[in-house]
């Protein structure tokens, strides 16, 4: 079973939605970076950068984390996480960072993430903004910033499909309710 | 700007390649697919190096030994950078000062490194063949850093990596390699991985130095040319790669002189514009340079070969991460 949570429109509204958040959160957008996971954070995070472009007028510092080799579960998983290039603008020391990421599921990638950001400087603080937060975490990690809480059952799926790496727009999840939740 | 498409594999997405081999020992039998993710696994390595600090801790707990029976500065030193990079503790073996003096076999000295908690081995060795031997004889994985006259694997990757780096993709590009190929274990991996990335290869240099039976190799396309006028070989040549004269081989009689090789074979300015203009100029160490490559173009403008160096650290980095956490097949 696959059920659309959140169409294209409704996607872009909710990111604009984020935009203003992280800007009210910080008072403004100085010493703002969005800092997105690879792969479907990055042009998330991307596009909150244009959104806030459009109603601020300032152009923040968009960057790519990658966190291969961060994962805690490197050599015990199956086939190993690939590994790209990140890209981060400039300096991140006493910066304000919003992590950006699709969906935040088990935490465990975010704390990969923070470890990964660390490595390249010491920001002021970092938050985290991601569009759909599906629950049972493992680690003591929360949102800031949220598109859509979508409580799920652990054996579904949820998806983020983006235009950019999918060809698409939407929310999706698949799989089953859990019946006895 | 990033564009995320040109990335590897998505997070998600099915990996295209997945690195299933125990060992790596040779280009020979690697599919383009798997050179590839090596190498864009090399460039994310290459990201981490370029970092302030320079180091990640995902291999720790995982033990590299450097296992060499010749001697070697780069390729030990680049593995030992690229392991430590990686965050895995590395102990370096030389033959002098170790069991091997003792008259140690190979395969109780693998055995022994196994025993001690090695899971991944670094070996050279003078012989051809002999870290096949060992990789036949020790659960650990066996990279190859050079066997005889019989393949450098690491080598041809790091060069490989660093044409893909300039030229882009290299089907259809021409590289001529030159020198002493008959005894250049070098050459005979850059063969393999250059003609399975759908590169041309001209092999030049004097005809007792050239094995004529690498000629037509990727036959039904003929992609691999030997030749014994290198003026005529660099026409429309993207890459020159120059390799190492020893000297002994003037000793066995297999060139009349290095006068008359230099005159015949060096790599020098003027060759270099016979090749299209901006031909990258590359040499994997050490050079001599003044006879196999003249000193204004081993340093000149096209010349990557301080990069090469520089790229071999990532792309052992890349192959430790592969190997250490590849499901085995």
């Amino acid at each position: 079973m696959t059920t659309l949570y959140l169409g294209p429109d409704e996607l872009s509204r909710t990111i604009r939605r984020l935009g203003h958040e992280i800007v009210e959160n910080n008072h403004g957008t100085e010493g703002l970076v969005l800092v997105g996971l690879l792969s479907r954070g990055y042009p998330l995070a991307r596009r909150l950068g244009a959104a806030i472009r459009e109603f601020e007028g300032v152009e923040i510092p968009v960057g790519a984390l990658d966190i291969g080799l961060y994962r805690d579960d490197v050599t015990r998983r199956g086939a190993p996480p690939p590994v790209r290039p990140s890209d981060i603008p400039g300096s991140i020391d006493g910066k304000t960072i919003v992590l950006v990421d699709d969906v935040l599921f088990t935490g465990r990638s975010i704390r990969a993430a923070l470890d990964a950001l660390l490595d390249f400087g010491r920001p002021a603080r970092v938050r985290l903004a991601v569009m759909v937060d599906r629950g049972h975490r493992e680690l003591p990690i929360r949102p800031d910033f949220v598109g859509k809480n979508i409580p799920t059952a652990l054996v579904q799926k949820v998806q983020v499909r983006l235009a950019e790496v999918d060809g698409e727009d939407g929310v999706y999840v698949y799989g089953e309710e859990a019946t006895h939740a | 700007m990033l564009d995320v498409r040109t990335q590897a594999a998505p997070i998600g997405a099915p990996v295209p390649t997945e690195w299933t081999r125990k060992d790596l020992l040779d280009t020979d039998t690697l599919s383009a697919d798997e050179i590839a993710l090596i190498l864009d696994t090399a460039e994310g390595m290459r990201e981490v190096r370029s970092r302030p600090v320079a180091k990640v801790a995902t291999l720790r707990g995982v033990t590299v030994v450097t296992l060499f029976y010749e001697q070697s500065t780069r390729t030990r030193a680049s593995f030992e950078v690229a392991a430590k990079a990686l965050g895995a503790d590395v102990v370096n073996l030389t033959a002098s000062g170790s069991s091997v003096e003792k008259g140690e076999s190979l395969i109780d000295t693998v055995r022994t490194l196994e025993a001690i908690g090695a899971d991944l081995l670094v070996m050279r060795h003078g012989k051809s063949g002999a870290p096949y031997l060992a990789a036949r004889n020790t659960t650990a994985g066996v990279i190859n850093g050079g066997d005889g006259t019989h393949a450098h694997p690491t080598q041809a990757l790091l060069d490989l990596f660093t044409m893909r780096c300039h030229v882009g993709d290299l089907a259809g590009k021409k590289v001529v390699i030159v020198g002493d190929v008959l005894h250049s274990r070098v050459a005979r991996s850059n063969l393999w991985s250059l003609l399975a990335s759908g590169a041309d290869v001209t092999l030049c240099g004097p005809a007792t130095l050239v094995p004529r039976s690498l000629h037509g190799a990727a036959a039904e396309e003929g992609r691999c040319t030997v030749s014994t006028d290198f003026d005529a070989a660099l026409e429309g040549a993207d890459v020159v790669m120059a390799l190492r004269m020893q000297k002994e081989r003037q000793e066995k009689g297999l060139i009349p002189s290095l006068r008359e090789y230099i005159a015949g074979y060096q790599l020098n300015a003027r060759r270099l514009a016979l090749a299209r203009p901006g031909a990258l100029v590359m040499h994997p160490g050490p050079m001599n340079e003044g006879i196999e490559i003249s000193p204004e173009v081993a340093h000149g403008l096209t010349s990557v070969i301080e990069e090469q160096v520089a790229n071999g650290v990532a792309v052992r980095m890349a192959i430790l991460y592969l190997m250490a956490t590849a499901r085995h097949a």
